[in-house]
């Protein structure tokens, strides 16, 4: 792609628009035809003891073909003529439905690139619209852009609040769009964590797991062994792993950058192989097996409760159906994760909050002005180990069962994939990129050990095209009523 | 004559082997403006920054209004009353000019926020007429306003400022030297001015030091530095 586009500045200017991405897209397509033919084409077999090789020219014409229409996509788009790519798109994807394809894969790659187009567009779009409104640069011009793209984020975010609030009401809502949704959720409010480490004050923290996992054994404790209640196991877990934030926090937040990313990262493990191998006080690798299942504020979702004890359904007069605890903790977790939203929301515009922001941009500067920064960043730490703590906990309550195989590095990388994506520091593009991420794997799932080579690839894609995550605008946190001085 | 409001004695400072300062001393006095000048390399920079503790000094003695602040932590001297607006001037990019303000503020009273900004906005009236812009899409000469409001807004005893005319038009380096000499006129602030632009520095300052190798080299009243052939021919001719 690289080439092809080098080539396309290069060149001198070209007869039609059309033309130019045509001849473009043929390039493109041989150097996919160079590169897959004997990548993919020719696989070797192991035909009763004896290797040979196999041809497979149908998947390659028709990967080449992909990239053919994609390229020309992409290129058409480049060059201003947004609606025959928006075409080319709708094309692709409708092949990607209705085509029976060779290998699914190939299937799904041409949706993908369809969408793709969709979005490359669209950014195009707001690219162009947005230098359209630089050219006639004054700061009011800036602040109405401003505006408009806090309506804009204001407005989805409502959308996607009520979506979330409507949806265990829809016909469609069974026991796996659920589950799937708590998912979605418990890694949205992982990733708002993460975001106030990462997002806000900078420090790149890869054990980010360890505290889920100090609050999924502290509650499974607490309440298995010490007969807590949820809310009151709850809080004790969210401040245990804050205390661990803290005492983790104090002697590397000196470190910088790589250094920190790497001391996170053993401690992240550190955590794991403890809770693996420290059998009398975890379970190791077995666990810990029966915590107390989340109740309805004393009342259990069982259908025959014992005596003495009113189930859910009866105290409501309802028919039991296992969907209510699936929908209860639906509803517990949305709460939980906007609890960590609107916190981080609020926290930003606090001289604390803006500090972290300040760090971020310029330690010195800081300093400077009298921040002390490892203080600074160890609340950003501590808050964020807390949060962590309370997901922690629902996972736990909800899972009934904690094991260290839950919380191994990869957990720490898909929450860290979630807030890159997002856009660092920007709270929407953490929800989108929550929804999209557990999404796709979601989907995905039929496509076995392809799943999360698609994954890299979405990473992959997304990255190029927004190299700084899905929403990376940052928002001023105070807003300016021009002339009137400050709201805060 | 009282003690003065700064006073270094002896301080030597180093990055590592390279020693940068050896064995300066220099007295502030409350109400003066005292300015910096040398050549690229002198040490300049690196004065003003162990006076806020980093480097830290390896010896010497730095006082504060009769307080041994040397070897106190960055953000500890900052909140005794000093203030800097750095070489580079190092404005929050991301953040607003409103923000950048508040952040000069944090360890202030949020009670003297609006009074400060206002004062702020009337020494810089640009800075007023952009308040919601970013700082990293600010001219050069409006970053080098906002380094400067910002650090006031921490209401400092000791303002220093590392270059302040570094990079900018000629028309502005004269805004900008008009006021910083208001805010040493109307408000009494203590400035300690690093400056390459000896002439416009002289011109503006009480009181100068020459520094030279990480050693004072020559000191005194701005006006005999400016009659001295010396600083004529080294720091003057040729240039403004
Ligand atoms: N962070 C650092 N690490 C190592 N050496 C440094 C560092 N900062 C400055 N130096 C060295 O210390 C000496 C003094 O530098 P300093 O920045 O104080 O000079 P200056 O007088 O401010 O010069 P200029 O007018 O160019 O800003 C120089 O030789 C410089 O190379
Ligand atoms: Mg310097």
């Amino acid at each position: 792609m690289a080439v092809a586009d080098l080539n396309a500045a290069t060149r001198p200017a070209p007869a039609t628009p059309f033309q130019a991405a045509l001849k473009d897209a043929a390039l493109v397509a041989l150097v996919a035809m160079a590169l897959a033919g004997p990548i993919v084409g020719l696989q070797t077999v192991d035909r009763g003891g004896s290797l040979t090789v196999d041809a497979r020219f149908a998947e390659v014409a028709v990967g080449i073909v992909i990239v053919f229409f994609g390229r020309l996509g992409l290129a058409l788009s480049d060059r201003g003529l947004r609606l025959p790519s928006y075409g080319i798109a709708a094309g692709l994807a409708a092949a990607g439905f209705l085509l029976p394809w060779p290998t699914d894969l190939l299937g799904v790659l041409a949706i993908a690139a369809g969408a793709a187009l969709v979005i490359r567009g669209l950014a195009g779009q707001y690219g162009a619209h947005r230098q359209s409104k630089a050219a006639l640069a004054t700061e009011t011009d800036e602040e109405k852009a401003d505006r408009l793209r806090r309506l804009f984020t204001r407005g989805l975010g409502f959308l996607l609040l009520a979506a979330a609030v409507l949806l265990p009401m829809m016909p469609f809502a069974n026991s796996y769009i659920l589950d799937t949704a708590i998912r979605v959720l418990t890694y949205m409010m992982l990733a708002w964590g993460l975001n106030i480490v990462i997002g806000l004050a900078g420090l790149l923290d890869l054990g980010y797991v360890a505290f889920y996992a100090v609050g999924a054994y502290t509650y499974a404790l607490l309440s298995k062994d010490h007969g807590f209640g949820f809310w009151g196991a709850l809080p004790l877990s969210g401040l245990f792993a804050a205390s661990f934030g803290v005492l983790l926090g104090f002697p590397v937040l000196r470190l910088r950058g790589d250094y920190l990313a790497i001391v996170t990262l053993g401690f992240g493990e550190i955590i794991r192989i403890v809770l693996l191998n420290w059998t009398n006080f975890s379970g190791g690798p077995n666990g810990i097996g029966s915590i107390p299942r989340l109740t309805f504020f004393g009342h259990p979702f069982v259908r025959n409760a014992p005596e003495g004890v009113v189930p859910f359904h009866q105290l409501f007069g309802l028919d039991f159906s296992p969907l209510h605890r699936s929908i209860f903790f639906f509803y517990l977790i949305l709460v939980l994760a906007l609890v960590v939203n609107v916190f981080t929301i609020r926290i930003r515009r606090l001289p604390v909050g803006r500090a972290w922001e300040a760090l971020r941009e310029d330690e010195i500067a800081c300093r400077a002005l009298g921040i002390n920064p490892t203080n600074t960043k160890l609340t950003a730490f501590a808050i964020g180990a807390m949060f962590a703590g309370f997901a922690g906990s629902f996972f736990a309550t909800t899972q009934s069962f904690v094991s260290p195989e839950s919380f191994t590095f990869l957990e720490s990388a898909m929450i860290l994939a979630i807030v890159v994506l997002g856009g660092m520091g920007s709270q929407l593009g953490v929800a989108l990129a929550a929804i999209l991420v557990i999404g796709l794997t979601e989907a995905f799932r039929g496509l076995a050990e392809y799943r999360m080579l698609v994954f890299g690839l979405g990473m992959v894609l997304i990255m190029i095209w927004r190299p700084r995550g899905l929403l990376s605008h940052r928002d001023p946190t105070i807003l300016i009523n021009s002339g009137k001085g400050v709201r805060p | 004559m009282s003690a003065p409001l700064l006073k270094i004695e002896g301080l030597h400072a180093a990055y590592g082997a390279i020693e940068a300062l050896r064995g300066v001393d220099v007295e502030i006095n409350e109400g003066e403006i005292v300015t910096l000048i040398g050549a690229n390399g002198a040490g300049k920079s690196t004065l003003l920054m162990s006076m806020c503790g980093k480097p830290r000094p390896t010896a010497g003695r730095i006082t504060f209004e009769g307080r041994d602040i040397t070897g106190l932590a960055t953000h500890q001297i900052m909140r005794l009353g000093i203030a800097q607006s750095p070489e580079g001037r190092r404005i929050f990019p991301r953040m607003t000019v409103m923000e950048n303000l508040k952040m000069g503020a944090v360890v202030t009273d949020p009670a003297f926020f609006d009074e400060d900004l206002d004062r702020a906005f009337r020494m810089f009236p640009r800075l007023k007429e952009r308040q919601g812009q970013r700082g990293g899409t600010l001219s050069g000469g409006e970053q080098q306003m906002l380094a400067i409001a910002r650090a006031l807004m921490s209401r400092p005893r000791l303002l220093l400022l590392d270059e302040p005319s570094l990079g900018l038009a000629p028309i502005i380096v004269r805004q900008i030297f008009q006021v910083i000499r208001e805010i040493n006129a109307e408000q009494g602030m203590t400035v300690f001015l690093v400056e390459q632009n000896a002439f416009h520095a002289l011109k503006l300052a009480h009181r100068a030091y020459v520094l030279a190798g990480g050693r004072v080299q020559m000191s005194g009243t701005s006006a005999e530095l400016l009659g001295n052939e010396e600083v004529r021919a080294a720091y003057l001719e040729g240039g403004h």
